[in-house]
């Protein structure tokens, strides 16, 4: 490792600290060694009641207690746990000094129906409208709720908590959010504007009305049981995505001055890609341009070429459309050379962190490049002939990995990429 | 705190279009003519005793012409729809696919409005005694409209507006609340000034009207009731009134302007943002002062758009901050627009352009004397934007 620039002349971006949490546990050692064994952290829904639901499983995080409890609670403490382990391995700063700005992906945030329930009690009477809520929220009895349910509550609680500089961004590009959080503090720390950033995504959003809305669109598995089977990605019987909670925090540094301080680097932020796709608000253009384009990129900024990719960690979710789109637009970009490259779905184990998802992957991506092993796409014993994917299936591989890309598209016409690389280009 | 100001080597940039849909009317010409006549358009009767800016109609078809484009939106997104759709024909450059396919948006977002019959209709059956465990997740799976959900989601503003005039560059949404709208536009322009990029769509839409917004900000107490007042004369009757607008700039690199002909309407120098503790009297009022030391020199013929929102402590702060540059004179967004939350920072950097290009500062609507007339032709006006609850963002316009 010489060159603290990269091709293009930019400081080169690389990663000094990560943390993660998902339903397979808390921390990297945990969350890898079970990721490499192929354990499911899908299950029935205990949090809250499951009938009449079509699906009844996804993948919680049950081990993070939150008082009181809120989606929105959730994914503040679990983005605060990732964050802890992401400074200590990073060494960074000081204690609450943390020196660089904070990008965090986070879900949209609402009043939720614990707190809507509450208020419907309070009202005290069997029949009321809307103005009645709104007329015994006021008082200060609720203050807490308000701070709760702002926008830009768990950003500040963060910024607030690591000392990060500056007004942290709290962004959502649906599914891509874990991807794009990283994509701005590299862009930060590629401008020049400061040394290091912190970029953490996070999702702590299953709750009835969530599940709810995703059922509506057809989006998820109904395949209940048993649920460590129901995320079955590139599979002919692949019938939707898990929903599930999750968070990881990576530390961004410039190789400059990640090496003037001594730090310990675990890999290189390559490149980032993204582009928007206009076609339909959940579907992508049946030509795949915009995910190709997204791809092409992604390769462009990290001055690659397809032949240098070695492995794909797909956004792999498992839904019928999304897979097969996903094959069509990655075999344009790699052709030939996409049956020499390995290809997982971390989904079929964590399942959709939605939100985190874009980081979740970057960090298994990374700590993929560190063990020079490949994590399984589990639940692959129905290949789907039309994907003809070198899928990783069932058994995690060891192979020679240099340079991942990890692909995220979402709702909204967001795709975006990352390639992930141990050394500088 | 993080910055853009323009550095040595660094590309200017110009605001080369705008589009408003605001209370005081849709296009640039309305809402100016409104401001001159210190019109204001306050409802305070239909949410009382709340008040609050209510869209003035506009034809959405102008801008949205398929009907199941309409359909799948909330009144937020059309309006953020609607405003961008004018920004873009402001730069005009509607319609164009090359610049159109490569454009950045960078859209500040809240969420979209729930269904109130949906959420009472729960709550009167429990309050009836109805508990069965899967009540809710039975009455939510009947009665949720499917595509509901796609107009609540934050990022689908920008999704919405990138299907409608066929954008396909690169989408970002940013939240919460009044900071994002600066935010927005600090990461646009750092990209533009850094070479990242050469074109940027940028800003914000806020449907005031809407019960559910108004719960959440009554926890908090912020909501203005009774009686409209200037927000500067809301002392001892605080609150926002909650508006409803979308304003959107079309940012741009001198040489991409210049390249295919266009005009500038002023040029945006530098966006500053903070994260005030506010744990203290004076928290706040210190980061605006460090914001307002951030900006680049100024030495033309200054004014301040402040889009305080009537809310305390924060506008007793920001008063504080205005005080002690009492020469610039002040004009108020949330007097004369409402509270537009997000909107509100791309909205004063919308009307400082306008003001900018429009040779004269529109008058002052307040007998506080925080805002005073102002002869002559503003060159240079600094937006100011601090959050009800968090967040501080200031931007710096120029003449060109």
């Amino acid at each position: 490792m010489t060159a603290p620039r990269d091709k293009l002349g930019r400081p080169v971006v690389v990663v000094t600290g990560m943390g993660i949490t998902t339903s397979l546990g808390a921390g990297k050692a945990d969350n890898w060694s079970k990721l490499v064994a192929g354990e499911s952290g899908i299950r029935t829904i205990t949090r809250f009641p499951i009938d009449g639901l079509k699906t009844t499983m996804a993948g919680t995080v049950d081990f993070v207690s939150v008082d009181p409890f809120s989606s929105t609670g959730l994914s503040e403490r679990m983005a605060e746990l990732v964050t802890q382990e992401a400074l200590e391995q990073a060494g960074i700063g000081a204690r609450g000094d943390f020196p660089g700005p904070l990008f965090l992906a986070v879900a949209p945030v609402e009043v939720e129906w614990p707190q809507r329930r509450e208020l419907g009690r309070a009202v005290g009477a069997p029949d009321f409208t809307y103005d009645d809520l709104l007329r015994i929220s006021g008082g200060g009895k609720y203050s807490a709720y308000h701070h709760r349910f702002m926008f830009g509550s768990v950003a500040a609680h963060l910024a607030e908590a690591f000392g990060t500089k500056g007004s942290p961004i709290s962004l959502s590009t649906a599914c891509a959010s874990g991807a794009t959080s990283i994509q701005l503090g590299v862009e930060a720390i590629r401008r020049g504007e400061t040394d290091a950033a912190l970029c953490v995504a996070t999702d702590g959003t299953v709750n009835p009305e969530a599940l709810v809305r995703f059922s509506l669109l057809s989006a998820l598995s109904t395949q209940n049981d048993p649920p460590q089977a129901a995320s079955r990605p590139f599979s002919k019987n692949r019938d939707g995505f898990v929903m599930a909670e999750g968070a990881g925090a990576l530390v961004l540094e410039s190789y400059e001055a990640a090496t003037a301080r001594g730090a310990k680097i675990l890999g290189v932020i390559a490149g980032c890609g993204e582009l928007t796709d206009s076609f339909h608000r959940t579907r992508s253009s049946p030509d795949g341009k915009p995910i190709i384009g997204c791809m092409n990129k992604t390769l462009a900024d990290a001055g690659m070429t397809p032949d240098q990719i070695d492995h794909i960690n797909a956004h792999g979710t498992a839904t019928p459309e999304n897979d097969k789109m996903e094959y069509n637009t990655t075999s344009a970009v790699f052709g030939d050379l996409l049956q020499k490259i390995p290809v997982t779905s971390n989904k079929s184990m964590v399942g959709h962190t939605i939100s985190a998802a874009g980081a979740v992957e970057a960090i298994f991506s990374l700590l993929t490049l560190e063990h020079q092993r490949i994590p399984p796409t589990i639940n692959y014993d129905n290949p789907d002939p039309t994907i003809l994917f070198d899928v990783v299936g069932n058994k995690a591989r060891d192979a020679r990995v240099t340079a991942v890309m990890s692909n995220s598209f979402g709702f909204g016409g967001q795709n975006a990429s990352l390639i992930l690389t141990r050394e500088p280009a | 705190m993080t910055d853009t100001a323009s550095k040595p080597g660094q590309t200017e940039v110009w605001i080369t279009g705008i589009g408003l849909a605001t209370s005081l009317g849709e296009g640039l010409d309305a809402n100016w003519a409104a401001l001159q006549e210190k019109r204001i358009n306050v409802d305070e009767k239909g949410f009382a005793p709340y008040i609050v800016h209510p869209l003035l109609p506009v034809t959405f078809d102008s801008q949205i012409p398929k009907k199941g484009d309409q359909r799948q939106m909330e009144a937020w997104q059309r309006i953020g729809v609607y405003a961008a759709g004018l920004a873009l024909d402001s730069a005009g450059i509607k319609g164009n696919k090359d610049i159109l396919s490569k454009i950045d948006m960078v859209v500040a977002a809240g969420g979209g409005e729930r269904d109130l019959n949906v959420d009472t209709g729960v709550l009167t059956a429990e309050a009836k005694g109805a508990n069965a465990p899967g009540f809710l997740n039975e009455r939510l799976m009947s009665d949720l409209r499917p595509t509901l959900f796609l107009a609540q989601l934050s990022n689908l503003l920008a999704g919405n507006i990138a299907i409608v005039n066929g954008l396909g560059g690169t989408s970002r949404t940013f939240m919460g609340e009044e900071v994002a709208g600066a935010d927005a536009a600090r990461i646009a322009l750092s990209r533009i000034a850094s070479g990242e990029s050469d074109i940027a769509l940028v800003g914000g839409s806020h449907n005031g009207e809407r019960k559910d917004l108004m719960v959440l900000y009554e926890f908090g107490d912020f909501n203005l009731k009774d009686k409209f007042a200037p927000v500067w004369q809301r002392k001892d009757h605080a609150g926002f009134a909650l508006g409803s607008a979308g304003a959107f700039l079309v940012l741009e690199s001198k040489a991409h302007a210049e390249a295919r002909g266009a005009k500038p309407f002023a040029k945006l120098s530098s966006v500053v943002t903070d994260l005030a503790r506010r744990k203290q009297a004076g928290d706040m009022e210190a980061t605006l002062e460090k914001l307002w030391a951030k900006l680049p020199k100024r030495d033309g013929k200054g004014a301040i758009i402040s889009g305080a929102t009537g809310a305390e402590p924060a506008t007793s702060e920001e008063r504080g901050f205005l005080k002690k540059h009492a020469d610039f004179p002040v004009r108020s967004t949330g007097t004369m627009f409402g509270h537009t939350m997000e909107t509100q920072f791309p909205l004063g950097i919308a009307l400082a352009a306008l003001a900018i290009s429009r040779g004269a500062l529109f008058p002052p609507n307040d007998s506080t004397g925080t805002e005073i007339e102002m002869q002559g032709a503003p060159t240079q006006i600094v937006v100011v934007g601090a959050g009800h609850w968090r967040g501080e963002g200031m931007a710096l316009v120029e003449a060109v």
